[in-house]
């Protein structure tokens, strides 16, 4: 079994568990940065509705890669001069940390979007039926917006994850030994380039498979309620 | 902050400009021309047509453009008889191979948004073609196609934007592209804030326009939907 592609097998499974969480951690950041920015565009006062504005705008009229790079690089010249100023010394800006905070800063502009359209998609009928029964704000938050929200959600949620994988490939150019840069550690090595991408292609191909089956239980699942 | 340096660099950045405006419009041309049969065949009830195009679509949409590219610019080269074939002097260009990964991504996103377009057109219009005696070729060129290309603007419009945000990716293939100059200025000064923020409003002032032209074909072509 090692012997498939030049026993390199190893290294790329290693670098698409590191995609995965690269994936998944992003995913999180960028799920609180979403509803972060939804509730200020929604609900929020003129001030947090203009920074929240401009965030989703803003974020999704530069490319990704131009934010990870300001960033990565960025954020080092920033860490060497606060560390300059305490005498810490040099410290490395970690590709792992710089990559998950893009991803989630990028994508949060994304679900925010998202959100945003799912919460107003909710009719008001039983948002207004929830007061009528006497319900706290709170609870018809948690019993009426919130679960009619995630069943407008669905769609767009899942279309943001599997952008968001795609682009978690990125990292790979700023320098995170995840599944991309383990293909051309093993492709150059072995020259067989073609090789290496195209399984790596085949392993998001895979991981895109799995998603939608994930979506399709998912909109089974809160599909309640509507005929 | 030292944008004195952009300014000695302006030059530089504005051929980048120049570089990523001439890949996003040959790429949208060439992915456009392609995506009409390719969206006309996936969306046929005729099994041998639709699979094909189908296959395509899932492959491209569902695999990153990083790794597209990379296995048309990096992975070809492992095969000698293409290396030796009188196709190389194309495939060793990172400029074409560029527009290849680029059209071909396009090509795919835009099939799928034009499939959904075509499958939905007002089954009247489609009986009033028949009606008319139209051959099932008079029936695409004078009645589906028109009303599904229109009724896919707006979708089409986003696609233009990623697409616009997707050749970055040629600056990471060892073109000079906006990102590709903004990577030169910042290895050249150290300056990760000047180079990637002013890349950053470049990209912005793009997809500002891309979005402001979008408006103007909408209300051009949909004159006809507005109420």
């Amino acid at each position: 079994m090692t012997e498939i592609f030049g026993g390199y097998l190893p290294l790329i499974l290693k670098g698409m568990v590191i995609t995965v969480e690269v994936a998944l951690l992003s995913l999180v950041f960028s799920l609180i940065l979403g509803i972060l920015a939804a509730s200020a565009r929604l609900y929020g006062g003129p001030i947090s509705k203009t920074i929240a504005g401009v965030y989703t705008t803003v974020i999704r009229g530069i490319p990704d890669l131009v934010l990870m790079m300001l960033i990565f690089f960025g954020g080092q010249v920033l860490v060497n001069k606060v560390g300059d100023k305490f005498g810490w010394g040099y410290i490395d800006i970690d590709p792992f940390i710089a990559g998950v905070l893009t991803i989630g800063f990028i994508f949060g502009a994304y679900m925010g979007e998202t959100f945003r359209g799912a919460i107003m998609a909710v009719s008001k009928g039983e948002i207004e039926a929830g007061h009528a029964y006497g319900m706290t704000s709170f609870q018809v938050f948690t019993h009426i917006t919130f679960p009619g929200m995630v069943r407008h959600a669905i769609p767009g949620f899942f279309n943001n994850w599997l952008v968001l994988v795609k682009t978690t490939a990125l990292v790979s150019v700023i320098g995170l030994e995840d599944m991309v840069f383990s293909a051309k550690i093993a492709g150059d090595t072995l020259r067989q380039p073609f090789t290496f991408y195209m399984l790596v292609g085949f392993l998001f191909l895979l991981i895109t498979a799995v998603s939608d089956l994930a979506m399709r239980y998912f909109e089974r699942r809160y599909r309640f309620g509507q005929s | 902050m030292d944008f004195s340096i952009i300014f000695e660099n302006l030059p530089l950045l504005f051929k980048g400009l120049n570089l990523t405006i001439q890949l996003l419009i040959i790429s949208l041309i060439l992915g456009f021309v392609m995506a009409i049969p390719l969206a006309v065949a996936a969306a046929s009830k005729t099994t041998w047509l639709r699979l094909p195009s189908k296959i395509f679509i899932y492959i491209f949409r569902g695999t990153p453009l990083l790794i597209q590219i990379f296995i048309i610019y990096y992975g070809l080269s492992q095969f000698e008889w293409l290396r030796e074939s009188f196709l190389w002097v194309f495939f060793k260009e990172a400029y074409w191979c560029a527009i290849l990964a680029f059209s071909l991504n396009t090509a795919a996103y835009t099939a799928e948004i034009f499939r959904g377009a075509i499958v939905q057109t007002p089954k009247g219009e489609m009986e009033a073609a028949v009606a008319c005696g139209m051959s099932r070729f008079d029936q695409y060129r004078h009645v589906i196609l028109p009303s599904a290309l229109r009724r896919a603007i707006p979708m089409y419009g986003n696609e233009v934007i990623f697409m616009l945000h997707a050749t970055v990716l040629a600056g990471v293939i060892t073109l000079v592209d906006l990102f590709g100059a903004a990577k030169i200025i910042n290895s050249r000064h150290y300056a990760p804030f000047e180079s990637f923020i002013s890349a950053g409003v470049f990209y912005l002032a793009l997809t500002f326009t891309i979005v402001f032209a979008f408006k103007l074909i909408e209300s051009h072509f949909l004159k006809h939907l507005k109420r």
